[in-house]
């Protein structure tokens, strides 16, 4: 008797969770269990389009999924991913999990290709040249176009104009500027730029190319070669050199104590001249109240062009979508759009990679010209997987030299241990 | 409801003991089959949707084994067992299954699917648009029940219809401002919404032509192109581009005459060459053993340091004459209430040569995290400050158990404070508490956080960029199967099977001498 009604107990909650769920979704009354749950999970009459974004790219997308969605009949979800997006992404994809449009940056496409988890995607003519040629060149792999692009950017040299009126001609100019600020009282830091413990490849890399270095040889077609590993060549070894003649027992330029926390904060903070990072520290910089202006991250006198990379933040038709001929409609045909690059683009200010949207733009704001500008010699973070194996060990050769280490010694064993993990 | 079940068991009259429902009884055992039928309930659509019968019946199966299981009166033991089985086998013998199997295989980037999935994508990314092909406007159609493309060349704004049989003209079309048909003859032309409802359909449609295929790209677009990579199965290779490429099997790339790979590879079986990667690679067993001499130094250190400060602690306010014990107490455990993740940042930055609290508080310039030695002092600090409250904690418990009469007896018998601490207080709590030792000496040997959110195992030598003064075989391995070759899951595995095998040996010798002990104290 007590087990009976302990048996009614249980089909009552049974009957109120299956219609709880059933009538959450949808509104009919006499939702009975099975059939009411499985209506909630049924997509939308056309089919559903699911993106995955990062956090700040969510918001504005909305609107334009959502008119995306209606022009076509079609659902589209925007989910916001916020680690790690680009394993993530593989792993989904390979459980067949994962979107339909992924958002990522371009050099992320070297992985995702040899993972079969992005198609190309087919760009016409017309809509290859309303793009800046930078962006096209970033996005192309192997020949094949593989997202469509909308941000690009690029480091460049931010400065204090009250500190620092003119933009530096050469590293030394700037070098002695700062110096003297810093002698005179005014600055802290002769130059705000991150090296921390481990090193940072990618802000230090275009006083490294101006001063003659070299990560990959390149192949006949053009591309990164990753079977010619440069870094501890002779021309390397030397850029490595006037690394150390910046760092720590040189002119104090390059410190390790300046970390990827702290840099933007002490030039925020009015402590240096001198900053050299990207589109994303200008929010900051504009809130510590810092009269600055742009140019191009200088070069040495009589050396290189000083080079930065420059990243392209992009649309990509995952292979495992399940609705992949929508995918490529709203990638190649739909977000192409300028409206939809300038609503990404103040959301985060990131110039848009469509020389249309970025004529609007600077209209209103100069500084994306002026980074578009200062990444005019950038070169496109090579996309090929093999650059994985470049970062950190050429991030603590980096360390070992502004600490004073020998340039030779910290390049050959940076050669060694990339050459040992790509097994050259 | 349960108040009735009350008055049934009431009404069952009296007469023999019987065991007492209470409220909470019949709610807990409510709330399981809730949570069971729920279960059922949520999975079975996407389960019938997929068509995956086997799995429908077994969560069935289980979900009914688990309501008689729980209805029933009879087998008490099973109520308890079954679920900690289950757990068991979910949360430990899985995981564990799974690791060892993936360390056979070169799972990983470049090989995370099966072998048709990376001809598949080679063959899609081969497509080429046929040079000098018009960039077509297309249109979805209907001829009859037949999907057909409706196709304008901008150009010369000539409409053909495209199918599965090729492609023909087609006259008498009614043309959109934006190039798009709005009618023709002979089909039905599909609206927006219609065309996206059949999306799997366009994709799928190839319309063959003399120089390759057309077909959809979007929803409006349509090109010819051309695979210039075909897999043949009859070779089992790949040809195109004047090469061919051949599958091999042990290492799961197609390959060619020169040794080059395609970039498209799957997983494959390797046996045991992760294990022998890392028994043989220079630059891992090269480091091994300095690696694994400081990473015992710092778990010996963290649980030992955090234990014997968290016992004099906990001593200190076990004292009888002790005053506010509660504020103490509140403070003690201050940091193990914080988040560990943003506290190690935190201490990151205090120990920033020039911009850090501790070198500003000093007045010195020591490069903290620049230099092995100090680098190694600090995270040991770092993770005393984190781990000592946890032991502050069960050691005031465990000290809670000891009878103070103990303590008195030998103050009593002439023994100073120490001896009867010595003799009878840490005898009586190592009992209790080297269970929670070994554990925590098994969880700091592997405390990923405590060091990449601190020095990333840095400082590096210059001359070996592969292993910091601070890497334990942890983050080194880390870096090794994540860092430079993308993720490397297989080798990943073959690595943790060997850390498990060291922590597995050291914690069982440490039971096994703890098993002595209390058979000497208990």
């Amino acid at each position: 008797m007590r087990m009976r009604a302990l048996g009614v107990a249980t089909l009552a909650t049974l009957a109120f969770a299956a219609t709880a769920c059933g009538s959450s979704q949808s509104a009919s009354p006499a939702a009975s269990s099975a059939p009411a749950s499985g209506s909630a999970s049924a997509p939308a009459a056309g089919g559903t389009l699911v993106i995955w974004a990062d956090p700040m790219r969510v918001k504005p997308l909305q609107p334009f999924a959502e008119q995306f969605g209606t022009e076509n009949g079609v659902t589209v979800e925007v989910k916001e991913i916020s680690k790690d997006n680009q394993m993530t992404f593989l792993t989904a994809s390979q459980q067949g999990s994962g979107p339909d449009v992924m958002i990522g940056a371009h050099d992320w496409i070297g992985n995702l290709v040899q993972n079969g988890a992005i198609d190309p995607v087919t760009l016409t003519e017309e809509q290859k040249a309303a793009f800046s040629a930078k962006a096209i060149q970033a996005v192309t792999f192997n020949g094949q176009i593989y997202g469509a692009p909308y941000a690009v950017e690029n480091i460049a040299l931010i400065r204090n104009t009250d500190l620092a009126p003119d933009a530096p001609a050469s590293i030394e100019e700037m070098l002695d500027k700062g110096k003297e600020l810093k002698k005179a009282g005014k600055v802290k830091e002769v130059l705000c730029i991150p090296v921390g413990q481990k090193g940072d490849a990618f802000h230090v890399y275009p006083i490294f190319a101006s001063g003659g270095g070299a990560l990959f040889g390149t192949t006949p077609a053009g591309d990164p070669d990753p079977k010619q590993v440069l870094l501890g060549s002779e021309e390397s070894v030397k850029a490595f050199g006037k690394l150390k003649d910046l760092g720590e027992k040189g002119d104090g330029a390059l410190r390790t104590s300046l970390t990827n926390e702290n840099y933007i904060v002490n030039f925020a903070g009015g402590k240096c001249a001198y900053l050299v990072s990207g589109p994303w520290a200008i929010s900051e910089v504009k809130k510590g109240g810092v009269t600055y202006d742009i140019s191009a991250v200088p070069s040495f006198k009589d050396g290189k062009p000083a080079t930065p990379f420059v990243g392209v933040q992009s649309f990509f038709v995952a292979s495992k979508g399940k609705n992949k001929a929508l995918a490529q409609e709203f990638v190649a045909n739909y977000v192409t759009n300028k409206d939809v690059a300038k609503a990404l683009y103040e959301a985060d200010p990131r110039p848009p990679a469509l020389t249309a949207a970025l004529q609007e733009v600077q209209a209103a704001d100069p500084d994306a010209a002026k980074f578009m500008e200062a990444g005019k010699e950038g070169m496109p973070m090579p996309a090929i997987p093999e650059m994985a194996a470049i970062w950190e060990p050429f991030g603590i050769a980096e360390t070992a030299v502004v600490k004073g280490g020998d340039p030779a010694e910290a390049a050959a064993a940076a050669q060694k241990a990339i050459d040992g993990s790509l097994k050259n | 409801m349960a108040v009735d079940v009350r008055e049934a068991a009431r009404a069952q009259g009296p007469g023999r003991p019987r065991r007492e429902i209470t409220t909470a009884f019949v709610v807990s055992r409510i709330a399981v089959l809730a949570v069971a039928a729920a279960i059922l309930l949520y999975a079975v659509p996407p389960l019938i949707a997929a068509g995956s019968w086997v799995p429908l019946g077994v969560l069935a199966a289980a979900s009914a084994a688990i309501a008689y299981l729980y209805l029933t009166r009879r087998f008490v033991a099973a109520k308890y067992l079954i679920p900690g089985t289950v757990f068991l086998l979910a949360f430990q013998v899985f995981p564990v299954v799974y690791t060892v199997t993936t360390a056979f295989t070169n799972f990983g980037d470049g090989h995370r699917g099966d072998k048709a999935a990376a001809v598949e994508a080679i063959q899609t990314g081969s497509v080429r648009q046929a040079p000098g092909s018009p960039e077509y406007t297309m249109t979805a159609a209907l001829r009859g029940e037949e999907l057909v493309f409706l196709l304008v060349d901008p150009a010369t704004k000539q409409v053909s219809l495209g199918s599965a049989e090729g492609l023909s003209r087609l006259d008498g079309a009614r043309l959109g401002a934006t190039g798009k048909v709005l009618s023709a003859p002979g089909v039905s032309v599909l609206t927006a919404p219609q065309a996206a409802a059949r999306g799997q359909e366009i994709s799928a449609l190839a319309v063959p032509t003399a120089g390759g295929l057309i077909k959809a790209n979007g929803l409006s677009r349509a090109v010819e192109g051309k695979a210039t990579l075909v897999y043949d199965a009859a070779c089992d290779c790949v040809r195109g581009n004047g090469d061919t490429w051949t599958a091999d099997e042990s290492q799961g790339y197609f390959v060619n005459a020169r040794g080059e790979h395609l970039a498209q590879g799957w997983q494959v079986n390797v046996g045991l060459d992760n294990f022998l990667r890392v028994l043989t690679n220079p630059t891992i067993s090269g480091y091994f053993a300095g690696v694994l001499g400081w990473n015992l130094v710092f778990a010996l250190a963290s649980v030992l340091g955090c234990f014997a400060l968290g016992m004099s602690a906990a001593l200190a306010l076990h004292h009888p004459r002790m005053r506010g014990t509660r504020v103490y107490r509140i403070v003690l455990i201050l940091p193990y209430a914080m988040p560990a993740f943003a506290m190690l940042l935190v201490w990151r930055d205090m120990f920033n040569r020039d911009f850090g609290l501790i070198n500003q508080l000093l007045g010195t310039e020591i490069d903290w995290l620049g230099g092995t030695m100090t680098a190694r002092f600090g995270v040991i600090l770092v993770n005393l400050w984190l781990g000592f409250p946890y032991m502050f904690l069960v050691t005031t418990g465990a000290l809670q158990a000891i009878p103070r009469e103990l303590t008195e007896a030998a103050a009593i018998d002439g023994a100073t404070p120490w001896r009867a601490f010595r003799r009878v207080t840490l005898p009586l709590l190592l009992v209790a508490l080297t269970p929670l030792l070994i554990s925590a000496f098994a969880f700091n040997f592997n405390n990923y956080n405590a060091i990449a959110l601190t020095t990333e195992g840095g400082p590096f030598p210059a001359d070996s960029p592969q292993v910091g003064g601070t890497d334990l075989l942890i983050t080194y391995t880390f870096r090794l199967a994540f860092g430079a070759g993308g993720a490397q899951f297989g080798f990943a595995a073959a690595i943790s099977v060997f850390i498990f095998a060291i922590v597995a040996v050291i914690s069982a010798v440490a039971f096994r001498r703890s098993r002595k002990q209390e058979e000497i104290y208990a």
